[in-house]
This record gives C-alpha cells, sequence and structure tokens, in this order.
C-alpha cells in the first residue's frame, strides 16, 4: 500500500499542477482513506459518496490507481469539456454515483443508498466521506439523526478530521468539542484513527457493524499531508503550486 | 385531494420501486398507506434536506419514491437537494406538496406556497403537475410513475363544482366553450370560476382552459386552443402563484416563439399580502382578484 499511496500522491499532484488548480490540501488528508478504502476495502456490492466533493481529484487519482479511470482521463482533469470537473459530476464516471461539492448533502445521500440497500435485502455496505467542516452543516445533523435512528448499520462514516476549513481552523470557526463523543452521544459506533495509516484505516473499515449502529470513523489527518509546506497550511485549501513548488513537493514525496 | 392521494398510492404501494417518506405530517390522511406500505412508509422527521437527500439515494437504487410535506416546507428549504441530488441526476422523485398558493389560509404566510412551480420548474428536468379537480390526482399520479423523471405534485382543495363535466384527464382541457375570449386557469381555483362563468350566456363568456402540467410544452399545446385564441385575440391566465416564473410567463413565452401571441394578453396572479391581513384561501384570492366575480368581471371589462 505505501508504494501505492506513494504513486497516487504524485500523481495527484501532477493533476493539480497541471491543471492549475488549487484544493490540494484537502485532497492529501483524504488520499490514504480513499486509496485504503478502494483498495483493501470496497467489495463489488459495496457503495461510496464522497460527500465532501473538494476531494475530487484524490477521488479520480484512487478510481485510477485502481483502474477504473485511465492516464487519458486524468490529463483532462479541470479541462474544456471534460468529465472530471473540480467537483465529482452528476454523469460521466460510472463509480461516481452522486455529483457531490456542496456539503451537508453526501450523509443523506448514502443514508438513503444504506436504507434502500435494506428494503430491497441487498448485499453491500455504503461508505461516506466527508469533512470536518461540514458538521457545520445542519443538514449533516439531520442526516446523522436519521441514519442512528434508522439503524443503517451497512452505513460507514469516514470523517476528515484535518482541523482546518475555508476560513480558518474548525476550532475558531465553530468548535464542537470533540466529534467522536459527539457521534457516539447519537448512538453511533465510534472509532477514531489515523487517517494517514492505512493499516489501522484497514483495519477499522473492515470491522463489522455491531448491534444495527451505523460506524464512524474519526480519521485524525493533516492537512497538506506528506508536502512540509502545506502541511497544516489553511492557504493550501486554494492556491495552485508554482512550478518549483510542485517540484518541491515531488522530491518530498519521492523520498518519504 | 389528500384522501385521494392516499387512495391511489395505496393502489401502487406493491410495487418494487415503491416507497413514501414524510416529513413527519399527513396526520389525518395517509394513515391507512402507511399500513399497508409497512416499512416502505418512512418518517423522516421534521428534517426536509435529509429526507430529499435520502429519497435521491433510494433513487439511486431504482426506487422512485414520494415525498410528501406540506407546500410550503416541500421546495423551499430543501432546494439545494432538489436541485442537485434530485435533478442533475434526473431521478424519478416525486415531491408532494399538500396546500399550494394559499391554501393554507389564515395559518399565515409561511405556510404559502406562492412560488413553488414556478422555482421547481427552473429546475434541469423538473415537471410540475397541478392537479385542478380531484379525479386529476389519480391521472396525474400515473403519468408520473410512468415519467421516470423529477416530478413536483402540488395538491390543493377539491372545488369541482357540480353537474361539471370533467374531460378526461391531460396537460391541457377546455372545460367550457365560450365567445368572450380564452381563459386558461392552473389549479384548483377553476372550479369557482367555472361555476359561474358556466351560468353566463355562451357568447359573453369566456373559454375556459386547465392547464395542469409545467413548464409549457409547446406540442401539447392544442390545436383547438390556439386555433380559438388565433380568434379570440385575448388570453387571460389565471393562477395562485405569483407572477414571476407562474404559468403566464411560460405560456406567453412560449406562444411568442411560436408567433402565436394575442394582442391582448391579462394576468391574475398572486400579490402576496396587499393589505398586509391575513385570513382564508378566498380572502387571499378576493385581495388578489382571483375570486370568480373578480376574474370573470374583469374579463368581460
Amino acid at each position: 500500500m505505501r508504494e501505492l499511496i506513494r504513486n497516487a500522491k504524485l500523481r495527484l499532484l501532477r493533476m493539480h499542477f497541471e491543471a492549475r488548480v488549487g484544493h490540494i490540501g484537502g485532497n492529501l488528508s483524504a488520499l490514504e482513506m480513499l486509496m485504503t478504502l478502494y483498495h483493501r476495502v470496497l467489495a463489488p456490492d459495496d457503495l461510496f459518496v464522497l460527500s465532501k466533493g473538494h476531494s475530487a481529484g484524490a477521488l479520480y487519482t484512487t478510481l485510477w490507481s485502481v483502474g477504473k479511470l485511465r492516464e487519458d482521463d486524468l490529463v483532462q482533469f479541470h479541462q474544456e469539456g471534460t468529465s472530471l470537473s473540480g467537483h465529482p459530476p452528476a454523469t460521466g464516471i460510472p463509480d461516481v454515483i452522486f455529483a457531490t461539492g456542496s456539503l451537508g448533502h453526501g450523509l443523506g445521500l448514502a443514508a438513503g443508498l444504506a436504507l434502500g440497500k435494506r428494503l430491497k435485502g441487498a448485499p453491500g455496505r455504503v461508505f461516506c466521506l466527508l469533512s470536518d467542516g461540514e458538521w457545520n452543516e445542519g443538514s449533516t445533523w439531520e442526516s446523522l439523526i436519521f441514519a442512528a435512528h434508522q439503524r443503517l448499520d451497512s452505513l460507514t462514516l469516514m470523517i476528515d478530521l484535518n482541523g482546518l476549513q475555508g476560513f480558518g481552523s474548525t476550532r475558531e470557526v465553530a468548535d464542537l468539542g470533540s466529534l467522536k463523543e459527539k457521534l457516539e452521544s447519537f448512538g453511533l459506533d465510534v472509532e477514531a484513527v489515523d487517517g494517514h495509516d492505512a493499516l489501522s484505516l484497514e483495519r477499522a473499515l473492515l470491522q463489522p457493524p455491531t448491534g444495527g449502529r451505523p460506524r464512524a470513523l474519526v480519521a485524525r489527518s493533516i492537512k497538506g499531508h506528506g508536502v512540509s509546506f502545506m502541511e497544516r497550511k489553511m492557504e493550501w485549501h486554494y492556491h495552485p503550486m508554482a512550478a518549483e513548488q510542485y517540484a518541491e513537493a515531488v522530491r518530498e514525496v519521492t523520498e518519504s | 385531494m389528500r384522501n385521494i392521494l392516499t387512495t391511489s398510492l395505496i393502489t401502487h404501494a406493491a410495487r418494487p420501486d415503491f416507497a413514501f417518506l414524510t416529513g413527519d405530517l399527513g396526520f389525518g390522511a395517509l394513515e391507512p398507506l402507511r399500513g399497508v406500505a409497512g416499512d416502505r412508509f418512512i418518517n423522516c422527521g421534521i428534517a426536509e434536506q435529509n429526507m430529499i437527500s435520502v429519497a435521491s439515494g433510494l433513487g439511486r437504487l431504482g426506487f422512485a419514491p414520494w415525498v410528501y410535506s406540506i407546500a410550503p416546507f416541500i421546495y423551499a428549504r430543501p432546494l439545494e437537494q432538489i436541485r442537485n441530488d434530485v435533478c442533475l441526476h434526473r431521478l424519478p422523485v416525486c415531491l408532494i406538496g399538500n396546500g399550494g398558493g394559499y391554501g393554507y389560509g389564515v395559518m399565515g404566510a409561511t405556510h404559502h406556497a406562492l412560488e413553488d412551480y414556478g422555482i421547481l420548474c427552473t429546475l434541469q428536468g423538473m415537471r410540475a403537475y397541478i392537479p385542478a379537480f380531484a379525479p386529476d390526482v389519480t391521472a396525474a399520479i400515473g403519468r408520473i410513475l410512468a415519467a421516470r423523471e423529477p416530478a413536483y405534485l402540488r395538491l390543493g382543495r377539491d372545488e369541482l363544482p357540480s353537474g361539471a363535466d370533467l374531460p378526461p384527464y391531460s396537460p391541457w382541457r377546455r372545460l367550457l366553450a365560450g365567445g368572450g375570449g380564452t381563459m386558461v386557469i392552473v389549479g384548483p381555483l377553476a372550479g369557482g370560476i367555472l361555476a359561474v362563468a358556466r351560468e353566463l350566456p355562451a357568447e359573453a363568456r369566456p373559454s375556459v382552459w386547465i392547464l395542469c402540467e409545467l413548464p409549457v410544452r409547446m406540442e401539447e399545446i392544442p390545436e383547438l386552443f390556439l386555433a380559438e385564441l388565433r380568434s379570440s385575440r385575448r388570453l387571460l391566465v389565471v393562477e395562485e402563484h405569483v407572477a414571476a416564473g407562474g404559468a403566464g410567463q411560460m405560456l406567453l413565452h412560449g406562444l411568442a416563439l411560436r408567433g402565436e401571441v394575442p394582442p391582448r394578453f391579462e394576468h391574475r396572479f398572486a400579490r402576496g399580502y396587499p393589505s398586509g391581513l391575513y385570513g382564508s384561501q378566498d380572502f387571499h384570492r378576493k385581495e388578489c382578484g382571483l375570486d370568480p366575480g373578480s376574474v370573470l368581471a374583469g374579463f368581460r371589462g
């Protein structure tokens, strides 16, 4: 996995550099989660919703890594006439089942998928990756209440707890204290994990549901992970990389 | 119309794609459906945004969910979920809004839906169904099921006058022939206008049409309507909805594209709260000139 993730990270950096787009920080915080999910966990009947749609680059790179997107696809990222828009598209990529990007939608969509599977008696789990800033959205809490009340135990939330949001840290903007404790108080089966440790993530994601409760992994992560000058810097939510920065990022990841 | 909604949906409840979601509303009407639908009747609580997203998830798995609330609550709060989750994916989710227009009367302005179908019809693939009379509900449900597209079903009070000969449902129907201009009505207020108009001499009364589906599809406009309009040279559109984005604007736009704009166009629509006071649905209609007497007097004048 280590080598797979390193290659995906390099491809992600190149894709964002060549497209001259930002959002790289939150993509780097989520990449190990997506790579572990797609390489080690997802079964054919499982479904995934990327609620933090601004990490589309990490999703596209992961889909490329598992052979569901081609190199020819990735070079179209952010280009005219592309299916690989800056946030997941509604059409054009079979493995992307919902257009997301406005925060606060993904958990409800995933809950609907989990409910639908139960009503149909269909196999498979549903995974949803959310940001931590996304818990500012009231709709996310609506969906949490629903998922817990409906006992949607085929649903697993992954929360990218990188501590930074659009214009400040999560603590500065709307401090929720311990998200783990809050989710537990709603009746979820919650586990805190290292969001950059593929082995821990794999073990936690493969954990079967218990007692009719949805599962949630609160994954501590670092925005801009793996590139020292990006780590924990809010501006890398927005900035594209200059050529020198890209070269430095590649050097650091290659040598890691 | 809620009772006929319930009985109609019960006939579809055994379909494998059936699911019904409510935002904690429907007391006194939906209980028989709940009894039949079992675990496919889901009370999502007072959380409309989540309800629409859940319905979209169900839609992605092959369900054709019905999503119920009162009209003002079904389209405004969760508009982004309707746009992004339902319409961008063209999912067969049907929103049901009870009490469109001023339907909730003296409950107050927060409970009125005066801009619902106009807003929803701006969304990709969305089609609004506005039954004029209770029997239309069953037919509209059949068309929604057949279309398998995003839909909005706006319900109201059944005001079909006794003895009226209602033609079979279609998006356009002529209820009354007349020589005094051409009138198009959207929604249940057609009943009261029809009741008064039919007592007038044929040459003095308007030809009364009802329009039950929006946006206006040009290919669905009957040739008879266009022929009448060319002859009468006068069109009045009446709707319990604001002018912006309403049926009047949609129809006029369509007629303009076809070069069929009549020399005289009039529009009666919901004007909000002119006096700042609240009352029954009839009170608000009268304030806006939507009551039968005002509509017909103005048209004759």
